[in-house]
C-alpha cells in the first residue's frame, strides 16, 4: 500500500461525505483567508508609511524644541512655552554645519481663513522659501514665496488643494485675497495635491506663509517649535544629526551633565519607528486571525474524531480485509491533511480576493504578501497533521473484532 | 472474462453429491491445542479449551455451536483477527499463532477472504470499488485491480452491477459483492461468518450455491460459521463446538446441493433475475 493509494483512499472517503468535508474546511478557509487579509492590510499600511517617508525624503531631519524623547516628565513640545529653538539657531545650523543644505522653520498658527463669504479653519504654517524643496513638495500653480518675502514678512500665502477647493470652488485662487485673522494675504500659489497620509489625515488641508509673517503678524512671538533640515545626502544625515546636536548644545551653553533641551531626529529613525508600529500591528492582526485558524483546526479534529467513531465499522472492515494499522492511520491523517490543505488553498484564493477588494471597499491600502501565503499553507498543513494525528491514532488502535461488531 | 464462473454455469453440473476431499490434500488450517483465555477484570474466561483440528485444501467445513460455545472465538483465531493464548495455528504452512498485529493484517490480506453476516461493504462506494479494496492493501496496480474486480463480480453473477452502491443492491446482491471481495485476492481460505443470517431463504440458497460452486470449481477452501443446521448441510463436513471444545466432527451424509434446489424453487420476482 503506497502513499499514492492511501491518498486516493482518503480522497474517496472525503468525496463520499462532501457536505461535511466542506463544512469542516470552512473553518480553515476562514482562518487562512483572515490571516492573509489581515497581513495584507498590515503590510499595505506599512508600505504606504514607507512610501510616504520616502516621498518626504530620506535625508530629512527634524529639529524640535524641548527634549522630546526623555521619558515621561519632560516630554512634549506642544505650545507649552518651550523657548529653546530660535531663528538664530537655525541660521547657525545652516551656516555652520557643512552637511546641512537647507533649513526651514515650521511654525503653526491655527486660524480662521476667510475668502469672500467663505471661511475655513486650518493651520497656517510658517516656513522658509526652501520648504517645497526640503519636503519634496512642489507647487501646482503659481509659485512659492521667495526669500525676500521671508525677509520682509510679506503677507503672501500658498494654499493646499483642499483650501483651494473649498474657498475658491471653480475659480483660480492665484492672486486672490485671503484673510487670516482679519489680515489680508495674497495667494501666490497652490500646492500639489498630496492626498491622505497613512493615518487618514488630509495633507492638503494646509496653508503656507513666510515664517516671519506668521511669527510677527499672526502669532505675535518668535519661537520655533519644529524645523526641517535637509542634509546634503542620505548618508550625511547621521553626521548632520550629531553636528547639529553639538552646535545647539554649544549655542545653548549646556554643560556636559545637562541633557539636551532640543531634539534632533532623522527620517531613518522615524521610518524605523513607523515600521515598528505597523509591524506590531501586522503581528497583532495576524495573531487574531491565527486564532480563527486554530479554531478551524480544532474543528477538523472534532470532525475527524466523530468520523472515526462513525466509521468504526468501516475501519473494522478495512482491517479485516488486510489493512495494517499504519494504513488506517495514514488514511485518516491524510484525510485531515487533505481537508486542511484544500481548505487552505480555498482560503488563499479567498484571502487574496479579499485583500484586493479591501482597497476598493474600505479604502485601506493592502499588500498581498507571499510570506503570508506560504505561511498559511504550511500552517494549515501543520494544523491537519497536528489535529489529525490523535483521531488517526485512535482509528489505527481499534481492534478489528470490536470494530466489526460496532453498530 | 471468466465466463466459466458466470451464474449460467450452474446447469453444467447438476447437484450431485460432491466427491469427498482427497485425504492427502494439503492442510490449510492446522489448529493444535488452541486455548483462548479472556481476562475480564478478575475473572478468567476459558473461551477455548484445547481445540485441535485440521482443514485440508478444498474442504467446505461448517462450524456450528450455540453462542458461547467458542465457535466465534475459533473463527476469529482462524481468521487471524485474534491470537490464541496457547497452542499453535499453522495457516497454509505458516505459523501465525504469535504474529504481530501488522503481520496478521498482511496474512489476512493475502490468504483469507471474509464474508460477514452484515455484508460489511463500504457504504457510498461502488460494488467495483468495494471489491477492489483488498487489492488496494495488497498493492495491486490499478489496471489489474479493475480487471480482477470485474472478473470476481462476474463470477458471482453481478456483471453489469459494478457501479451500483450497496444501498442500490438487494441483500443477496450485497452479499455476493462481499463474496466477490473475499475471493479477489485468491485467498487460501474463505471464512464466512453467518453469511445467510440476514438473508431470506431463497437468497440464502443462492449464496450457498455460489459457495458450493467456488468450492467445487476452484477448489477454494471454505469455512462457514452458522447456527442453522440446514445451512450447515451445504458443507461437506460439520464441526460442532460446545463449551470451548469440539463436540463432534463428521462429514455431511446427505449433502444438499444449492444448485439443484434453486431449480425447484419458484422464481421470485427478484430484480436480479430480471437482469438475467
Amino acid at each position: 500500500m503506497n502513499l499514492l493509494m492511501i491518498i486516493r483512499v482518503a480522497f474517496r472517503a472525503l468525496v463520499r461525505n462532501k457536505m461535511r468535508a466542506a463544512l469542516t474546511m470552512l473553518g480553515i478557509i476562514i482562518g487562512v483567508s483572515a490571516v492573509i487579509a489581515m497581513v495584507s492590510i498590515g503590510q499595505g499600511a506599512s508600505a504606504s508609511v514607507q512610501a510616504q517617508i520616502e516621498s518626504i525624503g530620506t535625508n530629512l531631519l527634524f529639529v524640535s524644541a524641548g527634549a522630546q524623547n526623555v521619558g515621561g516628565v519632560r516630554s512634549g513640545t506642544g505650545d507649552t512655552g518651550t523657548n529653546t529653538l530660535t531663528v538664530e539657531d537655525l541660521d547657525a545650523i545652516k551656516r555652520e554645519v557643512p552637511s546641512v543644505s537647507m533649513v526651514t522653520p515650521n511654525v503653526n498658527a491655527r486660524s480662521q481663513l476667510v475668502a469672500g463669504n467663505m471661511n475655513w479653519n486650518t493651520a497656517v504654517t510658517g516656513v522658509s522659501e526652501e520648504y517645497p524643496e526640503i519636503r519634496k513638495w512642489p507647487v501646482a500653480t503659481g509659485s512659492f514665496f521667495t526669500d525676500s518675502d521671508v525677509r520682509t514678512a510679506a503677507r503672501v500665502i500658498v494654499i493646499g488643494q483642499t483650501l483651494a477647493d473649498n474657498l475658491f470652488p471653480g475659480a483660480d485662487p492665484i492672486g486672490q485675497d485671503l484673510r487670516v485673522q482679519n489680515l489680508p494675504f495674497r495667494i501666490v500659489g497652490v500646492m500639489n495635491r498630496k492626498g491622505q497620509d497613512p493615518q487618514g489625515r488630509d495633507q492638503d488641508d494646509v496653508a503656507f506663509a513666510p515664517y516671519t509673517t506668521v511669527q510677527k503678524k499672526i502669532l505675535g512671538r518668535d519661537r520655533i517649535q519644529i524645523a526641517f533640515v535637509s542634509a546634503i545626502s542620505q548618508d550625511a544625515t547621521y553626521t548632520a544629526q550629531s553636528q547639529i546636536t553639538e552646535l545647539l548644545r554649544q549655542r545653548h551653553k549646556l554643560t556636559a551633565s545637562e541633557p539636551n533641551d532640543f531634539t534632533v531626529r532623522n527620517m531613518t529613525d522615524v521610518a524605523e519607528a513607523a515600521n515598528e508600529t505597523s509591524k506590531t500591528m501586522t503581528i497583532l492582526l495576524a495573531c487574531i486571525a491565527g486564532v480563527s485558524l486554530l479554531v478551524g483546526g480544532i474543528g477538523i479534529m472534532n470532525i475527524m474524531l466523530v468520523s472515526v467513531t462513525e466509521r468504526t465499522r468501516e475501519i473494522g472492515i478495512r482491517m479485516a480485509i488486510g489493512a495494517r494499522s499504519s494504513a488506517v492511520r495514514s488514511q485518516f491523517l491524510i484525510e485531515s491533511i487533505v481537508l486542511s490543505l484544500t481548505g487552505g488553498t480555498v482560503g488563499i484564493v479567498l484571502g487574496v480576493v479579499l485583500s484586493l477588494a479591501i482597497p476598493a471597499f474600505l479604502g485601506w491600502p493592502t499588500l498581498v504578501s507571499m510570506m503570508a501565503i506560504v505561511g498559511s499553507v504550511l500552517f494549515s498543513a501543520a494544523v491537519g497533521i497536528f489535529f489529525g494525528y490523535y483521531p488517526a491514532r485512535k482509528a489505527a488502535s481499534l481492534d478489528p473484532i470490536e470494530a466489526l461488531r460496532y453498530e | 472474462m471468466a465466463t466459466n464462473f458466470a451464474i449460467e454455469s450452474q446447469a453444467v453440473q447438476p447437484g450431485i453429491a460432491l466427491p469427498a476431499p482427497v485425504p492427502e490434500a494439503r492442510p490449510v488450517i492446522e489448529l493444535d491445542h488452541i486455548h483462548k483465555i479472556y481476562t475480564m477484570g478478575d475473572v478468567e474466561v476459558h473461551a477455548l479449551r484445547g481445540v485441535s483440528l485440521t482443514i485440508r485444501e478444498g474442504e467446505f467445513v461448517a462450524i456450528m455451536g450455540a453462542s458461547g460455545s467458542g465457535k466465534s472465538t475459533t473463527m476469529n483465531i482462524i481468521g487471524c483477527l485474534d491470537r490464541p493464548t496457547r497452542g499453535t495455528y499453522i495457516l497454509d504452512g505458516e505459523d501465525v499463532s504469535q504474529m504481530s498485529k501488522d503481520e496478521r493484517a498482511d496474512i489476512r490480506c493475502q490468504k483469507i477472504g471474509f464474508v460477514f453476516q452484515g455484508f460489511n461493504l463500504l457504504s457510498r462506494t461502488s460494488a467495483l470499488e468495494n471489491v477492489e479494496l483488498p487489492m488496494l492493501y495488497l498493492g495491486v496496480d490499478s489496471a489489474q485491480r479493475h480487471q480482477r474486480a470485474m472478473e470476481a463480480l462476474a463470477a458471482v453473477g453481478l456483471a453489469g452491477r459494478e457501479q451500483n452502491h450497496p444501498n442500490q443492491l438487494s441483500g443477496g446482491q450485497q452479499q455476493r459483492v462481499a463474496v466477490a471481495r473475499s475471493l479477489v485476492n485468491n485467498p487460501a481460505l474463505i471464512l464466512a461468518d453467518e453469511p445467510t443470517g440476514n438473508l431470506d431463504s431463497r437468497t440464502s440458497v443462492e449464496v450457498m450455491e455460489i459457495f458450493q460452486r467456488l468450492n467445487r470449481e476452484r477448489g477454494i477452501t471454505l469455512v462457514l460459521v452458522t447456527h442453522e443446521p440446514d445451512i450447515a448441510e451445504y458443507a461437506d463436513r460439520v464441526i460442532v463446538f460446545k463449551d470451548g471444545k469440539i463436540k463432534s466432527d463428521h462429514p455431511v451424509e446427505h449433502r444438499r446441493s444449492a444448485a439443484e434446489e434453486l431449480k425447484n424453487l419458484p422464481v421470485i420476482d427478484d430484480e436480479d433475475d430480471d437482469e438475467e
